[in-house]
């Protein structure tokens, strides 16, 4: 591989397109919102080009503060959820033996190519008030209830009342935990994988038990797959709007949701782009923190 | 042995011939066409469940016009669509207070009356035929209009008398669904508190909002369109919707009810526009013509059980639906209920509410 000093002009060549596309896609955009969020909103709903730092001031006012700040609180019980969830997951994938790894790796990807879209509303199939899981409950206490006839205590249970699963904070979080999964276990599937297994072996040999392997030997070398698979989660819960849409209540508004609003029903566009700018500081506040924490720790790196 | 090079048959004059012929096929097929015809295309965007059944169909059998049918769930998000140019619609259907905005941002094409000749069966009555937002029908023509009332099960609940029952009460707690509207829901708390739904008074939205802030926990969610599905679920029991819907729902479960408070509802009238910018205003002004066709019309009517403002229509339409008072209410109920007006400047004001409902 040449050193990119000697030969610039290929550099440059093979950089343009890229570069093009990031410049033209993902900067300029942004420039646009960054714009508009000095901007006013005229009496109409259309955007004025103007330089007041008011849609700021308003974006940290305590009401959309409480907002960002619920929103952080759900993406980390998700993100948490999933690492509890991701992580025997992705050992289990690791060490299982080679010609199932694919299979079950296929098995985590798979849902992932399905519309985002039809996975949440397959959700709200099972949690409403007759879905799935209610029906099942109910088919349970019909037969407990049956069975307690049978000893003459019919009607102990008394009336069945379906649980209230969708439409709070709880169905958010379920949702998001499913949706996200993927992404938590892809990064520490592959920092399990690329790990030395002499090392635990080593450990084994050297009188540990398989608990203390895994905690002070294990989870410390992975830890940049763990920082990967929780920063990933952890920003993307961040930033959703249409689980919280779909399967939230009143009491689960999210920053997405209120952003979502403003550039909809509110018309109001600079707020819109001031809010999103700092759901968007917070996220580089973030990644910040996820540089610091691998420059640190040692571990494998890939 | 040489051919004479002037027979007619041989193999280069034969290609030569239908070359020839090709080209003319070609050119005969432009100019049957014609330089300034527009292409057989339209683009129409519309709420959902908002058309007939055989409409478009129809339309494409009789002009060999193909149609392309987008859908949006709510007027901002029609007006977010079009704010910024038009991305290639035709026909667009918003309702009054927007129709307003939109006039004003000369979103709109001036309605070319000559291509309409069925606008003569729309509804001389002022509210259809010469509305304050609309002076005679220059830039839009009425399509639907209806009510928002309570929807609700007639098993599970009492019939409500006033909007108490939805933004007032802790009776059925969980079982309450609203609109995700922003207007619809603060403007009607208003109109229960007995205020004006269109307020600009900074007091008065303050008392919407902390009344409907106390009713939240006994709200189960705010149902951006889909409030008859969580009726006929049996999500919940009791729900502020469109009435079109909610008699849509009663078609597939007679246990369900409309009914337009004592206080009044809100009144709303669906607009037939031409955005400014559309690439087929010809076909547009077409379409227009053919929806106001009283058959046509009336089909529309029966399929989605919404009022329409065109009264040659009202002959082909189902009887029960016109003796209906939730599709057709009576007098002293619309003179109760009041329509939306966009507030300008003072949005901000009713946002600012919507967000403290929603995050307290």
């Amino acid at each position: 591989m040449q050193d990119w000093r000697q030969n610039k002009l290929v550099f440059g060549v093979l950089l343009l397109p890229p570069t093009a596309w990031l410049v033209l896609f993902f900067t300029l955009p942004l420039a646009i919102v960054w714009v508009y969020s000095f901007g006013k909103r005229g009496p109409l709903g259309e955007t004025l080009l103007a330089f007041s730092f008011d849609n700021y001031l308003r974006a940290i006012e305590w009401i959309n503060l409480s907002i960002l700040l619920k929103s952080t609180w759900i993406a980390a019980v998700t993100t948490a959820l999933c690492l509890l969830v991701g992580f025997p997951l992705a050992m289990g994938i690791a060490f299982s033996p080679g010609k199932y790894r694919n299979v079950l790796l296929l098995l985590v990807i798979l849902p992932f190519w399905t519309n985002l879209l039809i996975r949440t509303y397959s959700w709200i199939a099972i949690l409403r008030t007759r879905g799935y899981v209610n029906m099942t409950l109910e088919w349970l206490h019909g037969k407990l209830d049956a069975l307690l006839g049978l000893f003459g205590a019919a009607g102990a249970l008394g009336k069945f009342q379906p649980l209230e699963l969708l439409y709070n904070e709880n169905a958010v979080i379920v949702g998001l935990v499913y949706v996200h999964l993927p992404f938590m276990v892809l990064p520490l599937y592959a920092t399990l994988e690329k790990l030395d297994k002499s090392y635990l072996e080593a450990s084994l040999d050297l009188g540990a038990g398989q608990w203390r392997t895994m905690f002070s030997v294990m989870v410390p070398l992975s830890l940049p797959g763990i920082a990967t698979g929780t920063l990933l989660v952890f920003i993307l819960s961040l930033g959703t709007f249409l689980t919280p849409d779909l399967l939230g209540g009143p009491d689960s508004i999210m920053i997405g949701n209120l952003i979502a609003q403003q550039f909809g029903q509110a018309r109001d566009w600079p707020f819109g782009s001031a809010l999103s700018f700092l759901l968007m500081y917070a996220t580089f506040i973030f990644l910040w923190l996820k540089a610091v924490i691998s420059r640190r720790e040692g571990g494998v790196s890939y | 042995m040489t051919r004479s090079a002037s027979s007619r048959f041989s193999r280069r004059n034969f290609l030569r011939g239908a070359g020839i012929a090709a080209v003319g096929l070609s050119f005969a097929g432009t100019a049957r066409r014609g330089w300034s015809q527009e292409e057989r295309k339209l683009n129409v965007y519309n709420w959902d469940t908002y058309i007939g059944e055989a409409t478009l169909s129809t339309f494409t059998e009789r002009t060999g016009i193909e149609v392309q049918y987008d859908l949006y769930a709510n007027n901002e998000e029609l007006f977010a669509k079009l704010q910024t140019g038009n991305p290639g619609y035709d026909v667009i259907f918003p309702s009054d207070y927007m129709v307003a905005t939109m006039i004003a941002k000369n979103m709109l094409m001036e309605l070319d009356h000559s291509k309409i000749p069925n606008m003569a069966n729309i509804d001389p009555d002022p509210n259809f035929s010469d509305p304050p937002f609309n002076p005679g029908l220059k830039y839009a023509l009425p399509y639907m209009w209806g009510t928002i009332g309570i929807g609700y099960r007639k098993s599970a609940v009492e019939t409500p008398t006033s909007w108490a029952a939805v933004l007032d009460s802790s009776e059925h707690s969980g079982r309450i669904a609203l609109l995700a509207d922003m207007r619809a829901v603060i403007g009607l708390a208003l109109k229960y508190l007995g205020y004006s739904m269109n307020s600009t008074n900074e007091e008065e939205i303050a008392q919407a909002r902390d009344l409907l802030i106390k009713q939240k926990p006994h709200i189960k969610t705010f149902a951006e369109d889909n409030g008859q599905d969580l009726l006929l679920s049996g999500e919940v029991d009791l729900c502020m919707e469109w009435n079109g819907d909610i008699v849509s729902a009663m078609q597939e479960d007679d246990d369900l009810s409309y009914v337009v408070p004592q206080e009044g509802g809100m009144v709303w009238i669906d607009n037939a526009c031409i955005p400014t910018g559309a690439p087929h205003p010809e076909n547009a002004h077409a379409f227009l013509n053919f929806i106001n066709d009283p058959e046509v019309n009336a089909e529309i009517a029966n399929t989605i059980r919404f009022a329409t403002a065109n009264k040659a229509a009202k002959e082909f339409i189902n009887p029960e639906d016109l003796a209906n008072p939730a599709i057709y209410p009576a007098a002293e109920t619309i003179a109760k209920s009041e329509a939306l007006i966009d507030v300008g400047d003072f949005t901000p004001v009713y946002d600012r509410a919507w967000t403290e409902i929603q995050a307290a």
